[in-house]
Parts: structure tokens; sequence; C-alpha cells
């Protein structure tokens, strides 16, 4: 028996959420006395291959193919399902990207595996396996008990740490056996976010709200976001009225994230809005009203005029960055 | 062109979750349910397809008979006719099961759903149900556009968005983009009580994950404020306590 993860890549290169869920498969591998085993689709170096060792692989099988550099789901999920037959794995890891959602669900039907979308920590227990998830869009929190043989673990980006420690992965070729199916769906064109770090993914998160009064002010946003190595988001209303990009849009019917630091500009906090942010670890607000709701689920606040105070921090956080 | 959407009823999102006493339950006391607001967008845009192409906009839920409420509201909003599978809906796998073995029977061209329910946020029945019709599936769509026999998609990915094309039959999951959900008229409600609304029992399958246990977040401490003219007190604490930056 294994553990299998899905490492995915983007163009090649492993994202933080790849060696998130490698070390989370490594620790769950320790719990259960297992081992772990990547599969890798896709064109990705052998020392970027073996490098997931350091993270606590034991093996990658790697899985080339011209027609899979594109993220082709059906095919993807071929071949992770049949790494995890050939491997004995009893537990699948995916983290839970846009990717791994595309691919979850299809795998869980072939292995017919239960599924926990979305886990958040390790198990609370293996048997049996048992693993809390958000729930209410994060207004809650569920413990889901996976019954079947075969169990599907898609893993919240940011909610586990990447460990590190010495080793290297032994790589295995792997051939899939594909069918017509699998390409079912063709992908014609993609269109990159301008260079833009993944929301979900980013350790730390600037977002606006209506505060802002018209969508040329997100210029001091962006600014922020880029001194801190942040992504930007907003609020329902201002990507409603088009001021933003709907995949920008945070709460309960937009995004739910995590990051380590949430920086919210002139949003007030409303229930649905928190949903979406609640559990990022550290939350700093910025609002005029004293009254805003938002404060009561912040760490920090400041209660001021967003024009003065936003250029402001820019500047110290200028200085911090220089010094440091 | 014959359109299945799946619908779920959830919490309207102003909704203050609460949990029964012994953590085992959704508290429902007085609590509105609304249609999932991503399947209202998938059954709009069936609804304007239809006005284009033809057809005839089926939707189904797998729920209690309190569902029936929003099954006639979206029968009010435009679709022509509903099933409902009695049964509480379990995991996603159930969930997909029960559709794709009415889905598979009465032979649709284009099946859609919400990309994921706002209660369980799992996002996966779009996708197992492609698996379980052995049909082309899209999970969360942002446009959706159908010439002949073909379909155009827009999907999100990781740091973008993909056009895909899927030959019908396919599936797909509504994000926001694909449609603007619309508010049913008079003439709409009117003619939904009318519309024909069939119960069906479920078909034998085991649910592969149940929840077990529900707990609320935990609030944060105190909210430490800062001057609004000493900013860099806020880098300051960010970096020292937080650990933040």
């Amino acid at each position: 028996m294994s553990i299998l993860v899905f490492a995915e890549n983007w163009e090649g290169k492993f994202k933080k959420s790849t060696y998130e869920a490698v070390s989370y498969g490594a620790e769950l591998a320790k719990q259960a006395g297992s081992s772990v085993t990547a599969v890798v689709i896709g064109n990705v170096s052998d020392d970027d291959m073996k490098s997931l060792g350091k993270y606590g692989a034991q093996k990658v099988l790697s899985v080339k193919n011209d027609k899979l550099n594109a993220m082709i789901p059906g095919a993807y999920a071929t071949a992770i399902a049949q790494a995890s037959q050939k491997e004995n794995a009893k537990i699948v890891i995916v983290s839970y990207t846009y990717s791994g959602k595309s691919v979850a669900g299809r795998i869980a039907v072939r292995l017919k595996a239960g599924l926990v979308a979305g886990a958040i920590a390790l198990p609370s227990s293996i048997s049996p396996f048992t693993l809390r998830k958000k729930c209410f869009s994060g207004k809650g929190l569920t413990d889901v008990v996976v019954s079947s043989d075969v169990k599907i673990v898609g893993l919240t980006p940011n909610s586990y740490k990447v460990n590190t420690s010495e080793g290297s992965a032994v790589i295995e070729n792997f051939s899939p056996t594909f069918t017509d199916a699998d390409f079912s769906s063709t992908s014609k064109e993609t269109k990159k976010t301008s260079g833009k770090i993944a929301l979900t993914e980013a350790e730390i998160v600037v977002s606006a709200g209506r505060g802002l009064k018209s969508p040329e002010n997100w210029k001091m946003v962006e600014q922020l976001a880029e001194l801190l190595g942040a992504a930007t988001a907003c609020s329902k209303p201002v990507a409603d009225v088009g001021w933003r990009p709907h995949h920008e849009h945070v709460g309960q019917t937009g995004i739910t994230i995590g990051p380590n630091l949430y920086i919210a500009i002139g949003i007030s906090g409303a229930i649905q809005h928190l949903a979406g942010v609640s559990s990022s670890k550290v939350i700093v607000v910025i609002n005029n009203d004293k009254e805003a709701p938002f404060f009561k689920a912040a760490n920090y606040g400041i209660c001021g005029d967003a024009f003065e105070v936003v250029p402001k921090l820019i500047e110290e956080v200028k200085k911090f960055k220089s010094a440091h | 062109m014959k359109f299945l959407v799946c619908i779920t009823q959830v919490p309207d999102t102003t909704t203050k979750i609460t949990f029964t006493p012994d953590k085992k339950a959704f508290n429902a006391a007085g609590v509105q349910f609304i249609i999932n607001p991503y399947d209202e967008i998938a059954l709009t845009r069936a609804l304007e397809l239809k006005e284009t192409l033809g057809g005839t906009v089926t939707v189904i839920n797998v729920g209690q008979p309190l569902t029936e409420a929003n099954i006639r509201k979206a029968l009010a909003i435009g679709a022509d006719d509903a099933i409902r599978i009695n049964a509480e809906p379990g995991d996603a796998y159930y969930v997909a099961y029960q559709i794709a073995e009415v889905a598979k029977k009465n032979g649709y061209d284009i099946v859609l759903t919400g990309k994921e329910s706002i209660d369980f946020n799992g996002g996966q029945v779009p996708t197992m149900l492609g698996e379980l019709m052995g049909i082309p599936s899209v999970s969360v769509a942002t446009k959706l556009d159908i010439n002949g026999t073909t379909a155009t998609l827009e999907r999100e990915i990781d740091g973008g968005k993909e056009v895909v094309e899927a030959k019908l039959p396919f599936v797909a999951g509504a994000q926001k983009g694909m449609a603007e959900p619309r508010i049913p008229n008079m003439r709409g409600i009117m003619t939904a009580r009318t519309k024909p609304l069939a119960v069906i029992e479920p078909v034998a399958c085991d649910a592969l994950s149940s929840s077990i246990l529900f707990d609320l977040p935990t609030a944060k401490g105190e909210c430490k404020m800062i001057d609004p003219n000493n900013v860099g007190e806020l880098v300051t604490l960010l970096h020292t306590e937080a650990k933040a930056i």
C-alpha cells in the first residue's frame, strides 16, 4: 500500500501547493506506516522531479506524452487513477486547485472512492478516515468520514505547511493507457491572467471594496500588492459593477481563500464576504467607518480614509522592504 | 435541444450558520432556503439557449418534499418541467449517481449544474456526472455557446482561462459570467403551479462519505486598532508580532 500524490505542475514547474500536497502525503505516510509516490504529468525536468524527495516522496511516476502538455482533465484523471491502481494506493492526494478540482471527481468515480473536497488538516483519525473541511463557504467546518476502500483527499491550498528534509525521489516512467474519451474535450486557447499570483495560493492578499469609490483608484491597491508580493482581490459589489474581474471576487459566492495575511481596504465586512476570508491567518482592516463589522473579525484595524492610509502604508512597506 | 439543469437548495447567503447542540446537523430552524446561486446561473443560461435553439428545459433535484418550493421557483423562472428524486442528498457521488441514472434514461443534450453548492462547496457533481454518464464535462465554466453539435466553453484554470470545445452531449458547471440570473415574473409564477413536477424514488446507491460533525470557526481575538497617523506601527506589528511579512 502507498499514498499517491498528484504533483501538479504549471508550465513545467511545481507550485507551492504541490509541495504542500507532497508534504501532507509524507506526514500521512508516517502516520499510516506507508510510503509516498508522486505522479507527475507533463514535461518537468528530472532534477525537479527528484527534488520531490525533499518533501517526502520516495518515488515519482513520470507520465510524458505530447498530448498531455495542456491540462486535459479527462486524460489526467486516467493517468492518476491508473497510477493509483499500479501503486495499490489507498489514499490519493490532489491539491484542491482548479486543476485538482477538475480531476478529483473523475478519479473518485473511476476508483469508486470517497472524496473530501477541500480538506484543511491532516486526518483526525485514519480508521475511520476522518478529515476536516470547510462548509457553508467558510461559515462552518465539518468532519467528513470516508467509508470507501480508496480515499481521495482534495487538499485546500495554503492549509498545510511545506516541510523539507534531505532526500531524492526515484523516477520511474509510467505510460497509462488512454482512450479517445479521455480527450473528448479539447483545448482551443488559453488566456493567462496577466502575470499575477494565483489568488487561492497567495500568501498575502490585498483586497478592496466599494470604499475605493471608482476603478481607477485600484492603482494604489495594485501597488501595495506588488510591493508585498501579494495577489489582489475584491468584494462582490465591486465585481458586480464590473470595476474588477469576477475571478477576483472573494466571498461566499466567490472564491474562498486562507492566506497568511489578508488586507481589506474599504470593505465593510458583510457576512458573505467574511465567509470567504475567515480562515486567513492575519486580517488587517482599513475602513473609515469605525462601526464596520469587519473590525470585529480583524487582528489589526486602522480607522481612517483609505486614500490617506494606503499611500502611507505603501511608503512604510517600501521602507520596510529596503531595510529587510 | 433537451436541457437538464440540476438544482439544489441552500441557506440564503445572509444566513448566520449555526448547528444543532449535538453538532451533528445544520440548524435549519428559521432559515430561508434559496436555489443555489450557481444553479440559478446554469438555469438562466439553459433558458437563454433554449430561446435561440428551441427545445425543453427540465430541472432536477435530489431532495426531500420541502425542496419543492424552490423547484416551483425554477419553473417560475422558466423551466418547462421538473423531476424531484425523493431522497436526502448524501454526498456528491450519491447525488451524481441518482441524477445520472435519470439522465441516461431520458437522453439530454446539455446537462448543466452550478459549479458548486454554497453549503458543502465540493464542486464535484459536474465531473462525477460526466464520468457516470460517459460524456465530456467541464467543471467551472464562465461561458457557454452552442454551435450545431459542438459546445464552446470558457473554463477557469489556475492562472487564467481556457477555451475548450466538446461535442454534445456534455455536462458543465456554471460559474459567474455564464449568465445573469433572472427574476420570475407574475406570468411565470402563475404558470409554474401547473407545470409538471414528477417525483421519483432513488435507485440503490451508497454514499462514499458523510459529514459526522459540524463546528463553527474559532473567532479572532480582539482587533488591535492602530492610529491612522502611525501606519508604520502596522508594518512593524505585521513583521514582529504577526510574522506575516
